[in-house]
């Protein structure tokens, strides 16, 4: 790494015409990109397996008249849609956070063991408790997540070096291990808590109601803004341990607060649909090639961008072979993987 | 610091460069494994006495004696051995050619593929025990090489192989979980146990394979293991050193793929042992090199101590093996981590 100190993120080094058009250029950016986002969620709520014209689609999301149409669209697609939005936009800025915290371009919920947290914390539901309905696993999995992010974090910590890098994927992937092995052992010993399991492990939006968004809304928006918030200090983090702190940065508080943002995120969402591959890991990594690695603008993109991978996997899930549907953790996974390792190839690696 | 204590030891004309800790720490696994193996030959459902196993070994035993030594216990035991050690040794090549400890095959995929082409077998065509070890070797093996070819740009970099791996398992963790909802109960079931790993019910049949890839590929991957030294080094001081870079990389990674596949097909993903054991065996011996030799014993033993627990505590055809190896190298490699960030940092 080199040693020159700038107080202001690498990508903004140039003259100030050129940074002046690039700003325009990534603002721009975002414009569409949420443009895109509003436009997936309108064809998610217009896709089915019911045929509803667009334009009934429109007029009945407006004006709830009572009619079949209206009960599916604001029973079903509306809450899914908007589930989908809100999910997908905490799996993105989740793992953009996670990325730039440990500063490991590999980070992501699956790998530092808070969805396997959450799986084992499901189980434990469905084999100890009875409980049957995803609005009950809720509970459970955001408190596995929540436990699981806190071991690894204090894992990684031990000892006054501080959290590094591999020290957290290495927490993580030893916790991973111990979970798999509970998870394992209790669905071979239980079988009917194995079939119910099964099919909340492929991660699904459908079946999801009103309820679910309302349970799990408060969390991931205290998530979202926290996140937002330290787009700076994580900036500062970028720079390295020494030089954030000669720059009288805070890292403790902010890899602190990073840890509840992510924990917060990601425990939500994977409570509400199930583990989700892919997004936290993929996204923010593309989105680095596209604008750069600062976080001011990595974060809001990861933010907008996910939920439009979340929603189209979704929606591609419902067309495909209607009117069975194939889960969306299934379509995000193999929609996901290819244009990621693309990215890889393509480019040289987008590294923080 | 390992390069002052680095000696030179020669056996006539072979000439290995090992720290004395290096050593001792081989030896003493050598001895625990040994130890390991009597206990497991001789505790169960019929406690026998060493003296008994021996002489069974040996062909001087009783009937009962001989069926219980040579049907049920050695088989289990070289087993273990061997695929903790093909596990291990895989391990710790990849880790080493990708210059990450996720490198292991669990994490870039090639356990996934495995556990798809099983899958296939089990839920598509309820095929039996042998054509699931035979579609876990041909998924291995192929998702190896798409990993491998997608990872491939001017030669295999050890960063993007990673990265490319996970994108793999990514999208063969999906289809595995969709093919068990898919499945009915009973065949999801079947998957769902064979996806843990374990040793009940395997016998002379899964050995051999095992064995032979052993037998033929151990040897090749301690032999380029001083070639693995440099390669980690960079490509560039490798090649200066006189490494042929590409074909040595090419010749490890086969290895290491083939190790990992031949051994999964035998048993089913057997969890972290290919993760952890170069990972102890590394900080056992403060080595920064790759150390293949004291992984492979140390994949061993990890495999048999785990055995041993999961029969003690969950009797004979209790709990698959694969939960032991999780459990306990997960809990082992915590308190590790924790133990020596203590020490070192603190």
């Amino acid at each position: 790494m080199s040693v020159v100190v700038s107080v202001s993120p690498p990508v903004a080094a140039g003259p100030p015409a050129h940074r002046g058009r690039a700003r325009a250029l990534r603002g721009g950016g975002l414009v569409c990109a949420v443009a895109l986002l509003v436009l997936i969620m309108l064809v998610s709520l217009w896709v089915g397996s019911k045929s509803i014209p667009f334009g009934s689609t429109w007029s009945v999301l407006w004006h709830n008249d009572g009619s079949a149409d209206a009960v599916i669209i604001h029973d079903q697609r509306l809450p899914r849609t908007l589930l989908g939005a809100l999910v997908g936009a905490a799996l993105g800025l989740a793992g953009a956070v996670m990325q730039a915290l440990t500063r490991n371009p590999l980070a992501d919920p699956g790998l530092l063991g808070v969805n396997n947290g959450a799986a084992a914390a499901v189980v434990s539901a469905i084999a100890f408790t009875g409980v049957t309905t995803v609005l009950g696993y809720v509970w459970f999995a955001f408190l596995g997540a929540a436990v699981a992010s806190v071991v690894v974090y204090l894992l990684g910590t031990a000892g006054r070096g501080g959290a590094t890098p591999d020290r957290l994927v290495m927490s993580g992937a030893a916790l991973t291990a111990v979970l798999q092995a509970y998870i394992g052992a209790v669905l071979l010993i239980d079988p009917d808590t194995f079939n119910q399991f099964r099919f909340w492990n492929v991660g699904s939006l459908s079946g999801r109601r009103a309820d679910v968004l309302v349970q799990v809304s408060p969390f991931i928006v205290i998530g979202i803004v926290l996140a937002l918030l330290l787009a700076r200090p994580l900036n500062v983090l970028a720079l390295g341990e020494q030089t954030g702190k000669a720059l009288g940065a805070h890292i403790g508080r902010t890899r602190v607060l990073g840890a509840i943002a992510v924990t917060l995120l990601c425990g939500a969402s994977t409570a509400a649909i199930g583990p989700i591959a892919f997004i936290g890991l993929a996204v923010p990594q593309a989105v680095r090639i596209l604008v750069g690695p600062d976080q001011r603008w990595v974060l809001p993109y990861s933010m907008i961008l996910s939920p439009v991978l979340l929603i189209g996997s979704d929606v591609i899930g419902r067309i495909l072979n209607p009117p069975e549907e194939l889960q969306v953790g299934i379509v995000t996974a193999f929609l996901g993987a290819p244009v990621f390792i693309a990215l890889c190839r393509r480019r040289k690696l987008a590294r923080l | 610091m390992t390069a002052i204590d680095e000696r030179p030891v020669r056996v006539r004309r072979v000439s290995l460069r090992v720290t004395p800790r290096a050593l001792v720490v081989g030896i003493v696994l050598a001895v625990v494994l040994f130890v390991l193996s009597a206990v497991s030959m001789t505790t169960g459902d019929y406690p026998l006495s060493v003296l008994d196993v021996v002489k069974t070994l040996f062909g001087f035993g009783d009937a009962g004696t001989e069926f219980i030594v040579t049907t049920l216990r050695l088989p289990r035991l070289l087993l273990a051995i061997l695929v903790g050690a093909a596990l291990a040794v895989s391990g710790g090549v990849l880790q080493s050619l990708s210059g990450n400890p996720l490198g292991s095959p669990d994490v870039i995929g090639f356990t996934e593929g495995s556990a798809t082409g099983a899958l296939l077998v089990i839920v598509l065509a309820h095929g039996g025990s042998g054509e699931v070890a035979l579609g876990a070797l041909v998924g291995g093996v192929l998702t190896a090489l798409a990993v491998g070819l997608l990872a491939y740009r001017r030669g295999l970099q050890g960063f993007r192989m990673i990265l490319v791996g996970i994108g793999v398992a990514a999208m063969l963790t999906a289809a595995n979980s969709y093919l068990i909802t898919r499945a009915s109960l009973q065949d999801a079931y079947a998957a769902q146990a064979w996806l843990v790993g374990g040793l009940n019910g395997r016998g002379w049949d899964e050995i051999w394979p095992v064995a032979i890839a052993v037998v033929v590929l151990l040897p090749l991957a301690f032999g380029y293991g001083r070639r693995l030294a440099l390669l980690e080094m960079g490509d560039d001081s490798a090649k200066g050193l006189g490494v042929p870079v590409e074909r040595s990389r090419a010749v490890l990674l086969a290895v290491a793929v083939t190790l990992c596949a031949v051994a999964t097909a035998a048993t089913g993903p057997i969890a972290f042992v290919a993760l952890a054991a170069p990972q102890l065996a590394k900080r056992l011996a403060r080595s920064a090199k790759p150390a293949l030799v004291s992984s492979a014993l140390m994949g061993a033993l990890l495999l048999v101590a785990s055995d041993l627990v999961t029969r003690l505590v969950f009797g004979e055809e209790g709990l698959p093996v694969g939960i032991a190896t999780g459990a306990i190298g997960g809990l082992y490699l915590m308190w590790l981590l924790s133990n020596q960030w203590r020490r070192n940092r603190g």
